[in-house]
């Protein structure tokens, strides 16, 4: 628990000294959101009905943008082979590492969401779901994206390449996240769709430190 | 008594003879059972009393999409074994079902688009079944992407193999997923007609059918994995030999 504590720590001081890697991310997701309302037009009905999947789908590429450099500036400097070939369980290493980067990518999105929701005339209880949902959500996208981060290292054409392997894994997230929103707007219970995405959360939660410490290690064979 | 050597095959240089010897033998029963297959579909097998004619494309659509799923997983296990026991050819073999596996979900794609518009009225429907097929070929291409873009073939056939069976634990999750997205989406408004009772001859040809293109991707995926046996391997003395 202390190894991923620490390599935790290391990323969050890491990122602290170059804020603006963070910010971008985050602001990326402001415009995108904010781009929806300019071409698809302003009445409130039409981005109400949209404005969940819109906050989702937008929420999916901006941690995508953040996952390239998950594990790409420490395996250019040798960390990363250092972690590996440590004492310390790299498994554990990474999960600290994971966990870094779904505080620094997912959980401002998860703070910034009901913000953005409000422009898309989301009130009161859907934007607490929307907020739960991205909370349970963000955490998930980040642990499947690790995998796909961790193979694509240091491969030719490896941002887009990324995406086209991770972006078909999110879609999962994608319809209970936005569904569950969905259904508390048709006054149903959110309880079910909450309930599997934290399932798939407890599964990725499991074995995406292991694919990824797996694929790690054959990145850097 | 010989031992039994289970891994006898593995090694490219005694595979390499066998699937040439067992290509030419599936490629024909593939051509034998399409044909026979055909046939049942298109002159045997009666008019749909609702379809008329158009639904005879039931006899590519369906065992295409079946084995589009099918391979998936056929690669997927041959990646495990490629990652569990370190054997190179199971990788080279997950390598070379992949764009069969890929030009079969683009069939079913096609030819249920080309089956959707005079029966449903539009190309492409947000139909569960239609839509996760498309998350399929998705998957298939990120894997020959990923494969591709890796110079060194040991660390590119590893990093598939994850992929793959990353991919194999999610299709199931996106499949079902996909399915709950569609009902809550909009009602089942348009759904394949599930016929009360198909005719006989209709299941016996889609079954042909569906033999046939597990004989045609045998046959291919052997014919491929030979080109990269040869490929990967034209340094050794049996190649040089086998190719003098």
């Amino acid at each position: 628990m202390n190894t991923l504590l620490v390599s935790l720590r290391r990323d969050l001081l890491l990122a602290g000294r170059r804020r603006s890697e963070v910010l971008t991310a985050l602001f990326f997701f402001v415009v995108v959101v904010s781009l929806f309302p300019l071409g698809i037009g302003p009445e409130p009905a039409l981005l109400r009905r949209i404005g969940p999947g819109v906050l989702w789908v937008a929420a999916l590429l901006a941690t995508l943008l953040g996952l390239p450099r998950l594990f790409a500036a420490d395996h250019a400097d040798g960390t990363l082979e250092q972690m590996a070939l440590s004492s310390q369980p790299f498994v554990l290493q990474l999960a600290g590492k994971v966990a870094a980067h779904w505080l620094l990518c997912g959980l401002p999105l998860v703070l910034l969401a009901p913000v953005l929701g409000l422009q898309f005339g989301l009130e009161g209880d859907a934007l607490v779901v929307l907020m739960l949902s991205l909370l349970i959500g963000t955490p998930l996208l980040s642990l499947i994206g690790a995998i796909g981060a961790a193979l694509t290292l240091g491969v030719r054409g490896g941002g887009v390449l990324l995406s086209l392997l991770v972006l078909p894994l999110f879609i999962p997230a994608l319809v209970f996240g936005a569904g569950s929103v969905e259904a508390q707007a048709a006054g149903l219970s959110v309880r079910g769709h909450l309930s599997v995405l934290g399932a798939m959360l407890a599964l990725a939660a499991f074995f995406s430190p292991w694919a990824t410490t797996a694929s790690l290690r054959i990145a850097m064979e | 008594m010989r031992p039994l050597h289970t891994f006898h095959f593995a090694s490219p240089a005694t595979f390499y003879p066998l699937a040439g010897r067992a290509q030419p033998l599936f490629a024909l029963l593939a051509l034998v059972l399409a044909v026979g297959g055909l046939y049942v579909g298109f002159f045997v097998a009666p008019t749909d009393a609702q379809q008329g004619e158009g639904y005879r494309i039931i006899f590519v659509h369906v065992p295409a999409s079946w084995m589009a799923m099918f391979i998936y997983c056929v690669m997927a296990f041959w990646a495990a074994v490629g990652l569990a026991f370190n054997i190179r050819l199971a990788a080279m073999m997950a390598s070379a079902l992949a764009p069969t596996g890929a030009m079969f979900a683009a069939l079913s794609l096609l030819t249920g688009s080309l089956w959707g518009k005079p029966m449903w009225g539009a190309w492409w429907v947000w139909d569960a079944r239609l839509t996760s097929t498309l998350i399929l070929f998705f998957l298939y291409v990120g894997f020959m992407a990923l494969q591709s873009s890796i110079d060194d073939p040991r660390r590119a056939d590893k990093a598939g193999a994850v992929l793959a069976l990353v991919g194999v634990v999610n299709v199931p999750i996106i499949y079902f997923s996909v399915r709950w997205w569609n009902t809550l989406h909009q009602g089942a408004s348009v759904s394949m007609t599930k016929s009360p009772s198909m005719a006989h001859t209709m299941l016996w040809a889609m079954l042909i059918m569906a033999l046939a293109f597990w004989m045609y991707s045998i046959a291919v995926s052997l014919a491929r994995v030979r080109n990269i046996i040869l490929e990967r391997e034209a340094h050794t003395e049996w190649v040089q030999h086998a190719m003098a």
